[in-house]
């Protein structure tokens, strides 16, 4: 975090990528846009260009002038997003537009890189930053995701372009909820608890037969590796079409994952451990409590985490195989169907959100209840 | 001194004597269990099956016994549940009797599934280690790329798999590609977290050792993080096959069932063919750990050259 | 001048010859989020080529990190120091220093030649002599008939004396060693005391050795660095007159006791144990 007296070199890159940007046409074809058509632009603009020639001449702090950056950054990309839409040059964009994103490829860069350097000894801070870090490059992809399908104007059943997403996503929201409904709250949840719930009991239940253990776990985790999806049909013409199918999909696509890790999750207390229960004549269910079953939470929390994404998988890739005429896998069969790709997106965004909500979820009680874990002491 | 040396010997044949016991003791529980598992198939095949049985029987006004029954009901066309020794007949006539080139012959459509499996593992696995070597050096990709790759996987990708795939198929990408894609997607998350792992497990002396010689980072990258990380690579790769192959037979599920393990099940499931079904899934299963196996092999192979303990 | 007088003091102080390592007011303090540790407050130190230096102390003060300053491995806040004449850095990057660790860390996927082999690989050395001087000196420490063997099947006082071997084999005038015996149980740690110390006689090195055993120190050393912790800082430099043909007899004799006895006093004045 030294503080550099003769300016940084990579501001002067987007400076310099940036001058040229301005006299170059923005957009192509028939009519040439230029800057000066489209003013309403420049306000946004003009702070990343300051703070560039500013940083050029004389640097900063790395960390506090990655933030300056990246606000700065975060402005003038909201210009090329108004450059595209507003000033008509969506699917027409020129050679000034891009090294104008170019530049604020180069300054984006520039200031990620230094806020990821920011080292602080207070915790809150640190933390804040370690988020706002990956926040701002997700932010920054889907930016160029839409400067690249807009400006180029990729065939919307390529790619659609975010903006199409989000507006898809919001104007079908009764849709949505109602696919998120019978799959996620019907056949995800039902089928991750029964799945789940059975695999730890039949993990405890074989841990008192020492045989029957040795003879399940290799079985598990061969069946771990297994194509397990497969059985998505076969269980469609057992249970039927609507959520049942589904989450008895889920239900085995659970099941392994958590058989084998709780079953090695209770072999993980130590021996010592286990010679001190002893010692206090404790019998094999206060041993089980006291000492097994929390010495097993890391490995149970880690097959709650696989599971989580398994979950979802498992009911979406069911449905593929007959459903009612809701469901998200349903949806996205079908609308990729009809070449309707914004929808499909927007599904997908929605299990996006809705994976990493449930894993999130689980992550977050995991960290309470398994804190001592060494894996979540403070990182070096 | 020669004492040492004696010690390592030992240790050798501790070890051998370790994989035979482990062998002995395994075996026997392995076996029971899945002779457990087949008496229960047979069972739930009987009572699954029997309903329809019975129905049809009293439709073709027939007298039967128990035993009638339960003959039935292991021979059906269409069994709710196929007893095990019906997917095996199915098998050896699919596998064994077809030609390979036929469209019938489970070979061909295996192939089908196993070539855009292993296209999809070496991208995939290509494209992880890229990623982790670039996430292990770079502080910003650690910092800004890492909890991305880690929330890429809560998306369910296998979602997409059909869209990848019609998509694709519209620009023209036919075949084996959409489908390796699919399987780079999934291949690639196992393969980056492992090797970041690995390629941070050199411990910090070894690293303090580099830095004494002022080896550059390429020499610490090559000569130590590199081999510090093989272990965990080949425990990656196992988990990254194995879902190389889902991603294969799932990508194969909305190409309009031509090809592939993928297609068989879905053709199965449109004409109520169970027997197809479970045939298809078996021979999923058999290649899953056939290539699971094949990997593991190489892994024991590369890491006693390197010295690993028997 | 005044420089000059101290720089001309320190050279008849150290006697033996030029110097190797020259410390002066040298401060390092790490930060953490408890607020800042003061490993190194303060040292003043020289070192003359020939000489084999112990450092002794209790844990935690700074013996260990003294070294790996000289190693560069870490970097001091204050003060100044050269390393044959250069900055440590520089001498770091000219490899003119061979260092042993607390534990071997011998690579586990490299046999033993190999792992001999290691730095020279780095230095670009060809594969011929690579192998031919790792030969010579797994011979000096009494390793030959192992290369082709893997660490795991070697002892742990084998495995150090590869990683000598290792620290020796592209010829460094210096030697740094930290702890290198003190995981090793005290026959072999005897063992290899002796040898170490013929070793020193036959090449001449200029060994600079951290111990907290106060038998290891007065055993090999020639001349006895003193520390104390919190802040760490030399409290006092035991010159060890004693021959320099020793054998583990001399251990009994009322000049090794002596010599011992002081090292014990400076331990004490420097640091109660209470705490």
């Amino acid at each position: 975090m030294s503080a550099d007296a003769r300016g940084d070199r990579w501001c002067r890159v987007a400076l310099l990528l940036m001058a040229p940007a301005l006299v170059l046409p923005l957009g192509g074809g028939e009519a040439i846009s230029r800057w000066s058509d489209a003013a309403g632009a420049l306000p946004f603009l003009l702070p990343l260009a300051g703070v560039c020639a500013w940083f050029s001449w004389r640097g900063m702090a790395i960390a506090r002038q990655g933030a300056v950056l990246v606000l700065a950054v975060a402005l003038g990309a909201w210009g090329a997003v108004d450059l595209l839409h507003e000033h008509g040059i969506a699917g027409r964009a020129a050679s000034g537009f891009w090294l104008y994103v170019l530049a604020l490829w180069v300054a984006a860069w520039r200031g990620i890189d230094g806020l990821a350097r920011f080292r602080s000894l207070d915790g809150r801070a640190q933390r804040a930053v370690n988020l706002l870090v990956p926040a701002a490059f997700g932010l920054w992809l889907i930016f160029l995701w839409e400067m690249v399908t807009v400006g180029f104007g990729v065939p919307q059943v390529l790619l659609p372009a975010p903006s199409m997403v989000a507006e898809r996503f919001a104007g079908s929201l009764n849709l949505l909820w109602a696919d998120f409904r019978q799959t996620f709250l019907k056949a995800v949840i039902s089928g991750y608890v029964l799945g789940c719930g059975s695999g730890f009991i039949v993990a405890v239940l074989v841990d008192r037969v020492p045989f029957l253990q040795r003879g399940l776990l290799p079985l598990g985790n061969l069946v771990s590796a297994l194509p397990i999806v497969g059985v998505a049909p076969i269980m469609v013409m057992w249970f039927g079409f609507d959520w049942q199918s589904k989450a008895a999909v889920v239900v085995i696509m659970t099941f392994f994952p958590m058989l084998v890790n709780t079953v090695t999750g209770l072999a993980a207390a130590g021996a010592l451990e286990r010679d001190l229960m002893r010692s206090y004549g404790a019998g094999y269910w206060p041993t089980l409590a006291k000492l097994r079953l929390p010495a097993a939470m890391p490995f149970i929390f880690n097959a709650l985490k696989i599971n989580s994404t398994l979950a979802l998988i498992g009911a979406i890739v069911a449905e593929f195989f007959g459903t009612p005429i809701v469901g998200m896998g349903f949806r996205i069969s079908t609308e990729v169907g009809r070449m309707n790709v914004d929808m499909v997106w927007a599904e997908i965004a929605l299990a996006a959100l809705a994976g990493s909500a449930f894993y999130g979820l689980v992550a977050l009680s995991e960290r309470a209840t398994t804190f001592w874990h060494p894996s979540f002491r403070a990182e070096r | 001194m020669t004492t040492d040396a004696i010690g390592g010997d030992e240790r050798f044949a501790a070890g051998s004597a370790r994989v035979g016991r482990v062998i002995g003791q395994r075996a026997a529980p392995i076996a029971v269990v899945v002779l457990v598992v087949l008496v229960a198939w047979y069972v739930g095949a009987v009572a699954m099956n029997a309903r329809l049985q019975i129905d049809a029987f009293e439709r073709q006004e027939v007298a039967w016994d128990r035993g009638d029954l339960v003959r039935a009901t292991l021979s059906q066309e269409r069994p709710l549940l196929p007893a095990p020794h019906q997917i095996l007949v199915e098998m050896k006539k699919t596998i064994i009797d077809q030609k390979i080139t036929s469209k019938r012959s489970l070979v061909f459509h295996s192939w089908v599934t196993l070539s855009s499996t292993l296209l999809g593992f070496a991208i995939g696995t290509a494209l992880g280690v890229v990623l982790a070597i670039g996430i292990v050096h770079v502080t910003t990709l650690e910092k800004s790329l890492m909890p991305w790759v880690i929330s890429s996987q809560t998306i369910p990708i296998l979602a997409i798999a059909p869209m990848v795939v019609v998509v694709l198929g519209a620009i023209g990408l036919k075949g084996l590609l959409p489908k390796a894609i699919i399987s780079t997607y999934l291949c690639f998350f196992p393969v980056t977290i492992g090797m970041v792992k690995g390629l941070r497990a050199a411990d910090s002396l070894q690293l303090d050792l580099m830095q004494t010689y002022s080896a550059s980072r390429w020499q610490t990258l090559w000569m130590l993080r590199w081999p510090a990380a093989l272990p965990f690579l080949f425990t990656s790769l196992k988990v990254a096959i194995a879902i190389a192959l889902v991603g294969a037979i799932v990508g194969e599920l909305p190409t309009g069932a031509q090809a592939g393990l993928g297609a068989r099940l879905l053709a199965g499931s449109y004409y109520g063919q169970t027997i197809q079904i479970w045939s298809a899934l078996l021979t999923a299963a058999a290649l899953a750990s056939l290539l699971v196996t094949a990997v593991g092999v190489i892994e024991r192979l590369t890491l006693s050259r390197m010295g690993g303990r028997p | 001048m005044v420089a000059m007088q101290e720089q001309l003091e320190a050279r008849t102080d150290a006697g033996s010859g030029p110097l190797v390592v020259d410390v002066r007011d040298l401060s390092l303090t790490f930060k953490t989020s408890d607020g800042p540790v003061y490993a190194l407050s303060h040292v003043d130190l020289q070192i003359a080529e020939g000489d084999f230096v112990s450092f002794i102390g209790p844990s935690g003060c700074g013996k260990t990190t003294m070294l790996r300053v000289i190693a560069d491995l870490e970097r001091p806040t204050d003060g100044q120091i050269t390393v044959n004449g250069v900055s440590a850095e520089e001498a770091r990057l000219n490899r003119s220093y061979g260092y042993v660790f607390q534990a071997a860390a011998l690579y586990p996927w490299r046999n033993i030649l190999r792992n001999v082999t290691l730095p020279l690989e780095i230095m670009g050395v060809p594969a011929a002599e690579r192998r031919d001087r790792a030969r010579r000196y797994l011979e000096l420490v009494n390793l030959a008939g192992f290369e082709k063997k893997f660490p795991w099947q070697l002892s742990g006082g084998m495995q150090q004396r590869a990683s000598i071997a290792r620290a020796l084999c592209f010829d460094p005038a210096l030697l740094l060693m930290d702890e290198p015996f003190g995981a090793l149980d005290e026959i072999v740690r005897d063992h290899l005391n002796e040898q170490l110390l013929q070793l020193w006689e036959k090449t001449g090195k200029t060994v600079v050795f951290v111990t907290h055993s106060i038998p290891e120190a007065v055993f090999l050393s020639s001349k006895i660095v003193v520390m104390s912790p919190r802040p760490g800082r030399v409290i006092d430099v035991i010159h060890n007159d004693l021959p320099r043909q020793r054998t583990l007899d001399i251990r009994e004799s009322p000049a090794f006791l002596s010599v011992a006895h002081r090292v014990r006093q400076g331990l004490r004045a420097g640091h109660s144990y209470d705490d």
